[in-house]
């Protein structure tokens, strides 16, 4: 494992492949049923997973504990919630989150549904970690699928965008009970996105100490009284990017990250929504059906009289994908659609 | 009863009937039959009266499966069924009152209600609540054995499903990785030659499902489903395979539903002439020939007398036993509980 840089504070800063790897070690560590199976995860000479968050793994804990299959997702994710349903903990991989829709099946109709159809007799205890997020890598690589299980019953649905909130959702994620869909964005893996999330540092301060995160709780990563901002993974720092931009004009945005979109915590962004009486919602995601619409539901149910504005959601237009980077980046949430959002937003 | 009587059978239950199987044994797989075989019958009258809601796949035909593969098994072993699950799971040990009272959409049954005719099943007797999902087992199945291989326990998992599911990818996918991984899983196929109205022959040029065993290294076999005590022979040699560590089994069992498909079904799409020379193969009329042949006709009618009792207890339990709480439909989808969801 590489040894992370140190900050100016002496505080240990990790990327999130570093803070997930640690967090995968100590749940491994810590309890033997947790094991690893998926696509070229372990193979000697192999890529340690298709984002490398495994690398380096094998050397501790073995090939028994960290399982190469065919290319077969149907089979990983059937596997999993079979060994969960026995006790096993284990954490499948599939490479890419657009390869979930080849084990839907697996994961609508079995593992969400067996602890309800056994009448809470069993458990499926897994997390099924997938890279989601465009970098030119088109219609079948660079989804964000995040919103298709937020619609399932008995899944729970994390979405991590900083390495202190990896580490310590993961490890929550593998000590919870029920199926857990963790969405990670490949460009904010490690020192790749950076320039690509408006220059920002990704590293974050992971404490040595072992830390646990809750699902269901959102964070509140910018303060501000003008307009809430909701948003995830790169579209997050965009947001924090935007706000930036327009507190020069007085705006000041409060950003919140969600991290789990299964539950909600409608908890912290109701009470913003209360206290700035504008909302802005940002994904990667697809605008139509997105998880951003059911927030706008939910807030327009219970906040709407706190609302000064209409609510505005800034999603990836209605169309697959495309490679060429300068389409790309006109569908997916840049940091002008989410300013020109906010902006909009604080006009009324 | 027949003059040429072992003398042994004085003594009743004492005779052999095969090598492995003496005659008391071959009477509990008889009485086990005739309780799948009696449950379906008397299940869809009771559904005709409007006692049981929703609908049924039953399996009058293929009991033989059901109970000579369950008899090869430990409690501890376990099972996935399909949607036609009522025979599997009364084979490997579920509760009948709770089996029944499932069916009734009562409190009192095996899922609480919340899993009814498709969904049978419990874990204390290693039975998955029954995946309704054509080929949805085969993959799930897999996450058994590697349990059980990582566990470094000797259970064997057994999955059931038609030879409609083997042109499912999730049959193909399974049963690669099983193999590749040397999984202790017996697949166990039963051919009842329709998948739903549409006969195998037009769903595949290959005939037989355990050819298909070949395609991954895996041993496959051709067992006469409509013999219970080849099935249990077959499945007890691909049990103790499994279980020794030597990797999956395919079996295909050929069989034959008498009923429809589910409960609607008129059958026309097969003739008559058909379903009576499958009927000349019933199982549970071909075991007790042969028990028969053996010297008790008295024990016969003792043991189908007993059946009927047990379902009359189970029946009269469905009935009495209280329906689920309305609320109770709102919870128990996660472990935790998760505030949002509630709609007004």
């Amino acid at each position: 494992m590489t040894p992370a840089a140190p900050s100016a504070r002496g505080q240990r800063r990790l990327t999130i492949a570093e803070a997930l790897r640690e967090a995968i070690a100590e749940e491994m560590r810590h309890d033997e049923k947790v094991f690893l199976i998926g696509e070229d995860i372990g193979v000697p000479g192999g890529f340690g997973g298709a984002f490398g968050v495994y690398l380096g793994l094998t050397d501790e804990f073995g090939h028994e504990r960290i399982i190469d299959t065919p290319i077969s997702e149907k089979a990983i994710a059937g596997a999993a919630i079979g060994a969960a349903l026995m006790g096993m903990r284990p954490i499948p991989d599939l490479q890419y989150a657009d390869f979930l829709f080849e084990c839907m099946d697996e994961l609508v109709n079995q593992a969400a549904k067996m602890r309800y159809m056994s009448n809470g007799k069993l458990s499926v205890p897994m997390v099924l970690r997938c890279p989601v997020g465009t970098a030119n890598r088109g219609a079948q690589h660079g989804q964000s699928p995040e919103s298709y299980f937020v619609h399932v019953p008995g899944l729970k649905v994390v979405c991590i965008s900083d390495a202190y909130h990896a580490k310590g959702l993961l490890k929550s994620a593998v000590r919870d009970d029920d199926p857990v869909i963790f969405f990670e964005h490949k460009l904010l893996y490690g020192s790749k996105g950076r320039e690509q999330a408006g220059g920002m540092d990704l590293t974050a301060h992971v404490p040595e100490e072992e830390y646990f995160f809750p699902i269901g709780r959102a964070v509140v990563k910018r303060a501000g009284t003008s307009v809430t901002v909701v948003a995830t993974h790169l579209s997050l720092y965009r947001s924090l990017a935007a706000a930036e931009e327009l507190a020069r004009d007085g705006i000041e945005c409060e950003v919140i990250d969600p991290l789990t979109l299964l539950p909600l915590d409608e908890e912290t962004i109701f009470a913003s929504v209360r206290k700035t009486g504008r909302l802005v919602i940002a994904h990667e995601d697809t605008l139509t059906g997105g998880w951003g619409a059911e927030l706008a539901a939910r807030v327009g149910e219970e906040c709407l009289y706190s609302l000064q504005a209409p609510i505005r959601r800034v999603a990836s237009h209605d169309v697959p994908l495309p490679v060429a980077p300068v389409m790309e980046q006109t569908v997916v949430p840049s940091v002008a659609r989410i300013k020109a959002a906010l902006a909009s937003c604080c006009e009324g | 009863m027949s003059s040429d009587t072992p003398a042994g059978m004085t003594e009743r239950g004492s005779a052999q009937i095969t090598p492995e199987i003496d005659a008391a044994h071959a009477l509990n797989l008889y009485r086990q039959m005739l309780l799948i075989r009696r449950f379906e019958e008397r299940v869809y009258l009771l559904y005709l009266q409007g006692e049981i809601p929703g609908t049924l796949h039953q399996c009058q035909g293929q009991e033989a499966v059901a109970v000579g593969v369950c008899d090869v098994l430990r409690r501890t072993d376990w099972i996935t069924s399909t949607h036609r699950p009522h025979g599997h799971a009364l084979a490997k040990g579920l509760d009948l009152g709770a089996a029944m009272a499932e069916l009734y959409g009562k409190a009192t049954g095996c899922c609480g209600g919340k899993g009814g005719s498709m969904h049978l099943g419990d874990p204390s007797v290693g039975m998955l609540p029954a995946i309704a999902i054509v080929g949805g087992g085969n993959t799930v199945v897999t996450g058994l054995g590697l349990a059980f291989k990582l566990m470094r326990t000797d259970q064997v998992a057994v999955c059931f499903f038609g030879e409609g599911a083997s042109n499912e990818g999730a049959f193909h996918e399974g049963l690669n990785f099983a193999a590749v991984q040397r999984l202790p899983i017996v697949f166990a196929c039963e051919n009842n030659l329709y998948g739903a109205s549409t006969p195998f022959h037009q769903a595949s040029l290959v005939p037989d499902v355990a050819a298909r065993a070949a395609a991954y290294g895996v041993r496959g076999e051709i067992i006469d489903g409509m013999d219970v005590l080849a099935v249990r022979e077959a499945a007890a040699r691909a049990v103790a395979e499994a279980r020794a560590g030597a990797g999956p089994v395919l079996l295909e069992f050929k069989t034959y539903r008498f009923a429809g498909h589910s409960r609607g079904d008129v059958r026309g799409y097969r003739s008559r002439e058909e379903e009576a020379e499958w009927k000349e193969r019933d199982p549970i009329v071909r075991l007790r020939e042969r028990l028969a042949a053996t010297g008790d006709a008295e024990v016969l009618a003792e043991t189908a007398a007993q059946v009927e009792a047990a379902l009359d207890d189970a029946i009269e339990f469905a009935r009495q036993s209280p329906l689920p709480r309305a609320e109770d439909a709102l919870t128990g989808a996660h472990a935790t509980v998760i505030s949002s969801g509630a709609s007004s």
